[in-house]
């Protein structure tokens, strides 16, 4: 049975670093999944960008649990995906959990979608779902937690592993 | 090409269920763990046959979570200092032969920190009244994951009942 669930690239920090850059993503996969335990020195959202643009080509929609109540809100024409509302990385490991999918990544005929879902259990639980209106295919994928411009860092111990979904031949 | 993401061990329940479902001797040759269940228990839900309970290496203590949830007509949220999964399970009350489907991810579970894990999870019944649930669930504790149990939340004679089902998957980033 061929393998269908496959690692492209895994990553641990050995230094705070203000973003990190999985890039050379081979188009030879049909989705892609990214498991990230990521500390962060300050409570800042979760941002990703594709491809290194950052042209105000990203939309997101944030579905929200706060502990208490349930929210919704929306970014249009960003130069960033915001990953988080309520579940930002923490300065403690192993205290969030997030996991980003985007489908069909390597079409170079539509836009892109892409779905992340971020744990917290002491700030809440998120559920996001990003476009990026883009027909290039992604070949590289960046995240941050100062909005690729602030001072916040990604702390050392950090953890990046990028998966290839293939459908079977 | 290497497997990543690899069958551990599958359970179904039986004839006259079970109080309860443990996967022990957990390899740590893995990076992430995947709980795949299919439950449904013999309790009402208003005896919370909806809410399965989990433990890691036989604690249920040191868990906390948060939860979205929808309820088919609102959606909430609300914490909790246990070791539930919410909507883990139909109750015996939903339409019969249904089951809630419900996948919990661990990631690093062998890791020296605490262990945050994810849970998506619905309910299922041909009734006004089903529900979805996002809960960010955390485990205080620094040891690896070595078992999983899950019971009942109401414990005692509370039983998963016939044909539900638990599958755990390893992945590996190796």
């Amino acid at each position: 049975m061929t393998a269908t669930y496959e690692k492209i690239a895994t990553t641990t920090l050995g230094s705070a670093t203000t973003s990190v850059t999985l890039s050379s993503i081979s188009g030879s996969y049909t989705d892609l999944v990214l498991i990230m335990q990521i500390a962060s020195n300050s409570s800042n959202t979760l941002f990703a960008r594709f491809n290194g643009d950052s042209a105000t080509n990203y939309s997101t929609t944030r579905l929200s649990g706060t502990g208490s109540s349930a929210v919704s809100d929306r970014e249009s024409n960003s130069s960033t995906m915001a990953l988080s509302n309520y579940a930002y990385p923490l300065s403690t490991l192993g205290t969030t959990t997030h996991i980003f999918q985007v489908f069909n990544y390597s079409n170079t005929t539509t836009f892109k979608t892409a779905m992340c879902r971020g744990n917290s259990a002491s700030d809440g639980v998120d559920a996001t779902v990003s476009l990026y209106r883009s027909t290039s295919a992604i070949t590289s994928l960046s995240i941050s937690t100062n909005g690729f411009g602030g001072t916040s860092s990604l702390l050392t111990g950090s953890t990046f592993t990028l998966y290839g979904i293939l459908k079977e031949a | 090409m290497a497997n990543t993401y690899t069958l551990i061990s599958s359970v179904t329940v039986g004839s006259g269920g079970t109080t309860s479902i443990a996967f022990s001797s957990i390899p740590a040759t893995y990076t992430d763990l995947v709980l795949v269940l299919s439950l449904r228990q013999d309790q009402t839900a208003a005896n919370d046959g909806q809410i399965p309970a989990i433990q890691f290496n036989g604690s249920s203590s040191n868990f906390s979570s948060r939860t979205l949830r929808g309820t088919g007509s609102a959606a909430s949220s609300f914490s909790a200092i246990t070791n539930i999964l919410t909507y883990g399970s139909d109750p015996s009350d939903f339409t019969s032969n249904t089951f809630a489907n419900t996948q919990v991810y661990i990631p690093n579970y062998t890791s020296s920190n605490n262990k945050s894990f994810s849970l998506d999870g619905v309910t299922e019944n041909n009734a006004t009244n089903a529900q979805a649930a996002l809960q960010a669930n955390l485990w205080s504790q620094t040891a690896a994951i070595t078992s999983i149990t899950l019971t009942p939340f109401i414990g005692g004679a509370a039983v998963f009942v016939q044909y539900s089902t638990a599958y755990l998957y390893g992945i590996s980033n190796a």
